[in-house]
C-alpha cells in the first residue's frame, strides 16, 4: 500500500524527497488531489494554482536529478495566505476591492519560498485585510474548522490553519498582527509562530498595522514550523524594519528540544476568569509536563496587560485607516461611480468604491482609526495607547528578568460556532486577549496544541512567548512539550480529528 | 469641517460617524450609519480605558524596535515596467493611470 503523502510531516516528506523515494510532482499532486476532495467542505483556499505548483515541482525534480544542492524543504508544497502578493497569481486579501487583481511582483516571503523550491499550492482564505478572528469577515465566505465544520477555524489566518489541519498542505504562511497565526493554530490543533517583529520581511504583504504585522509559519509540528521559519526569515533591504542580524537557530533548538534548567513564567493576568475550563485544564497539564521535563515554573505578573486590548484597538485601527487609504480606486482595485451622478469627481468615485469594496469590519476599523487620529482626540486615544504600549513592553521586560519564556493559554475558548459572534464586535475582539501583548511589544510567540477540551472535545492551544530575537527558545520549549504531550496522547492530536469525506458541501446544498 | 465638531470621549453618534466616514472617504448608506454608530460607540467606550493608566512621564512607543532611519545607496535599480504597473489599473491611457476629474464643478 502506498503511504498517504498528505499525512506526512514536512520534515519526513523532505527526507523522502531527498532520498528520491518520492518526487516533488507526486507530493504536490497528492496535496492537489486532497484539496479537490475536501476543500469543498473546508473552503481553506481562495485560489488553487495547480499549474504553477506542478511546474515548480517539476523544476525541483529536474534539479535534484541533475545533482544540484537544494534547500532542505525543496519539493514540499505550501499554502500561502492571500495577504502576500504573488506574481501572476490572484491576490485578494479576502476583499471585493481586490477581486481579480493579479499582482505584478512577489512578496519577499513568496520569493524566498520559490527560491527554496516549495511549490505554492494556492492562496488561503482570511478575514478581509486580516481584520478578524474567525475568517467570517472574508468577502468570499467563511472557512470551516476541520474538527467541526459548523465552527470557525480562527482568524484572520483561518484558511492557512484549516489547510494544514485538514492535510491539504503540510505547511502554510500566515501573518499575525494581534494573534492571526497563533489563535487559528490553537483552535485547529496546529502549530503557528509569530516571529520577532522584523524577523521576516513585510515587503509585499498587504499592510494592516505596520508596527504590529509579522509573517510566520503554520504547520502540524514544531520542527516543521522551525524548518519553514528558517526559509522565510532574515534581513531584507526592501523592508526598512527588517532586522539585520542572523536568523535565530530555530531548527537546532527544535531538534534539541531541551527545557532542563529553563525558567518558565506563567502570566497571572492571562488565564483564570473568562477562560474556558477545558482550556485551563489542558494548559495546567502542559505546564506540569514542562516541570516533569526539567523546567522550573514561576508565576509572573504583567499588570498592564489588562489595558492591552484597549491599546491595541486604538493603535491597530489607526494604522489600518492610514494603510488602507491606498485603496483609492485609482491604480488598482475596484472602481465604481456613485449612483445617479453623471460625471463624478475622483473623490466621489473613491468614496463610492470604498463603500462597495470594503466589508463591515473594515469600515468599522477605518472609522475607529480615523476617530482615534482626529484632531482633539489624538492625545486621549492614539497618544495614550502608545504610552500603554510602553507599559506593556516594560511588563514583559520585568517578566523576562524572572523567566526565560512565558506561557499562557493561546485563546480563551475553543472554536466557537460560525455566526455566533458576528454581530458583536467586542466579543469577537476578546479572542485575541492573550495574543495581543506580544504584537504590541514586538516579541515572538508560538501556539501549539495542548489537547482537547473536556467539555466539547475541541483543540485548545498553549502560547509560548520569548524575548525579542530569542525565537529559538519557543522552538526548544515547544518541541520538548510537543514530545511529552504526544507520548501522553499516544500519537499526534490531529490523528483524532474526524475524517473529511467531502460530503458536507453537498449535504448543505441539499438542505438549502 | 465646520458642520460637525466631535465632542466628548464616547460621543460617537450618527452625525459624527457620518463626518468620520466623509474624512475616510467611505460613502456609507443610511443603514450602515445606523448600525456602525451603535457599535462604534460601544467600542469607543471600551478603548477609552487607556486613559486610566500611563501618566505624562511615560514615553509613547510607536514601534517595537529601536529604529534609525535607513538610507540605501543612491544607485539605479530595476523597477516595475510601466505595463506591469498599469496592468491592475481600473483605467489607463497613454501609459498613465486614467482617473476621474479631480476638480469640483462649481
Amino acid at each position: 500500500m502506498t503511504p498517504d503523502l498528505t499525512r506526512s510531516s514536512a520534515a519526513d516528506l523532505a527526507g523522502a524527497l531527498s532520498r528520491k523515494d518520492v518526487s516533488a510532482v507526486e507530493a504536490t499532486q497528492a496535496h492537489l488531489d486532497r484539496i479537490a476532495a475536501v476543500d469543498g467542505d473546508v473552503h481553506a483556499f481562495l485560489h488553487v494554482d495547480t499549474e504553477g505548483a506542478l511546474a515548480a515541482a517539476r523544476d525541483v525534480d529536474r534539479r535534484r536529478a541533475a545533482g544540484e544542492e537544494l534547500s532542505p524543504l525543496a519539493g514540499v508544497p505550501i499554502a500561502v495566505k492571500d495577504i502576500a502578493v504573488t506574481k501572476g497569481v490572484p491576490t485578494t486579501c479576502g476583499s471585493r476591492t481586490l477581486e481579480g487583481w493579479i499582482p505584478p511582483y512577489d512578496a519577499t516571503v513568496v520569493a524566498r519560498l520559490r527560491a527554496a523550491g516549495l511549490p505554492i499550492l494556492g492562496k488561503t482564505n482570511m478575514d478581509e485585510f486580516a481584520m478578524g478572528s474567525s475568517t467570517e469577515h472574508s468577502a468570499f465566505g467563511p472557512t470551516h474548522n476541520p474538527w467541526d465544520l459548523e465552527r470557525i477555524p480562527g482568524g484572520s489566518g483561518g484558511g492557512s490553519s484549516a489547510a494544514v489541519a485538514s492535510f491539504q498542505a503540510p505547511l502554510a504562511i500566515g501573518t499575525d498582527t494581534g494573534g492571526s497565526i497563533r489563535q487559528p493554530a490553537a483552535v485547529t490543533g496546529t502549530v503557528g509562530t509569530k516571529p520577532t517583529y522584523g524577523g521576516v520581511s513585510r515587503y509585499g504583504l498587504v499592510a494592516l498595522a505596520s508596527s504590529l504585522d509579522q509573517a510566520g509559519p503554520c504547520s502540524r509540528s514544531v520542527l516543521d514550523a522551525a524548518l519553514l521559519h528558517a526559509v522565510i526569515a532574515g534581513h531584507d533591504v526592501m523592508d526598512s524594519t527588517s532586522i539585520d542580524a542572523p536568523v535565530p537557530p530555530v531548527v537546532e533548538a527544535a531538534r534539541r528540544a531541551d527545557v532542563r534548567g529553563l525558567r518558565v513564567g506563567v502570566v497571572k493576568e492571562l488565564g483564570g476568569e473568562g477562560y474556558q475550563p477545558g482550556v485551563r485544564t489542558r494548559f495546567e497539564e502542559s505546564v506540569q509536563l514542562l516541570v516533569d521535563a526539567g523546567a522550573e515554573v514561576v508565576e509572573v505578573s504583567c499588570p498592564h496587560f489588562d489595558y492591552a486590548l484597549a491599546a491595541y484597538y486604538l493603535i491597530m485601527p489607526s494604522e489600518a485607516s492610514s494603510n488602507l487609504a491606498r485603496f483609492d480606486a485609482m491604480r488598482y482595485g475596484l472602481r465604481v461611480g456613485p449612483d445617479g451622478v453623471g460625471s463624478p469627481s475622483a473623490e466621489q468615485v473613491m468614496a463610492a468604491s470604498r463603500d462597495a469594496g470594503f466589508g463591515d469590519e473594515v469600515k468599522r476599523r477605518i472609522i475607529l482609526g480615523t476617530y482615534a487620529l482626529s484632531s482633539g482626540y489624538y492625545d486621549a486615544y492614539y497618544g495614550q495607547a502608545q504610552k500603554v504600549r510602553t507599559l506593556i513592553a516594560r511588563d514583559f521586560a520585568a517578566a523576562f528578568e524572572q523567566a526565560d519564556v512565558l506561557v499562557s493559554p493561546t485563546a480563551p475558548t475553543t472554536a466557537f460556532r460560525i455566526g455566533e459572534k458576528l454581530d458583536d464586535p467586542m466579543a469577537m475582539y476578546l479572542n485575541d486577549i492573550a495574543t495581543i501583548p506580544a504584537n504590541l511589544a514586538g516579541i515572538p510567540g508560538m501556539s501549539l496544541p495542548s489537547g482537547l477540551a473536556d467539555e466539547d472535545g475541541l483543540p485548545a492551544g498553549i502560547q509560548l512567548l520569548a524575548p525579542a530575537t530569542k525565537d529559538e527558545r519557543l522552538y526548544g520549549v515547544g518541541a520538548a512539550l510537543e514530545a511529552a504531550l504526544e507520548q501522553r496522547w499516544g500519537g499526534r492530536l490531529l490523528d483524532r480529528a474526524p475524517e473529511l469525506d467531502g460530503s458536507a458541501a453537498s449535504a448543505t446544498e441539499a438542505r438549502a | 469641517m465646520p458642520s460637525t465638531r466631535l465632542r466628548g470621549m464616547s460621543a460617537l453618534n450618527r452625525d459624527e460617524v457620518a463626518h468620520l466616514a466623509m474624512l475616510a472617504r467611505i460613502d456609507l448608506s443610511q443603514d450602515e450609519l445606523q448600525t456602525l454608530s451603535g457599535q462604534l460607540e460601544q467600542i469607543a467606550r471600551s478603548v477609552a480605558k487607556v486613559g486610566e493608566v500611563a501618566a505624562d512621564d511615560v514615553p509613547p512607543m510607536s514601534h517595537p524596535l529601536p529604529l534609525t532611519n535607513v538610507t540605501r545607496v543612491d544607485e539605479v535599480r530595476p523597477s516595475l515596467p510601466v505595463e506591469d504597473a498599469l496592468a491592475g489599473a481600473p483605467a489607463a491611457q497613454q501609459r498613465r493611470f486614467l482617473v476621474p476629474r479631480i476638480l469640483d464643478e462649481e
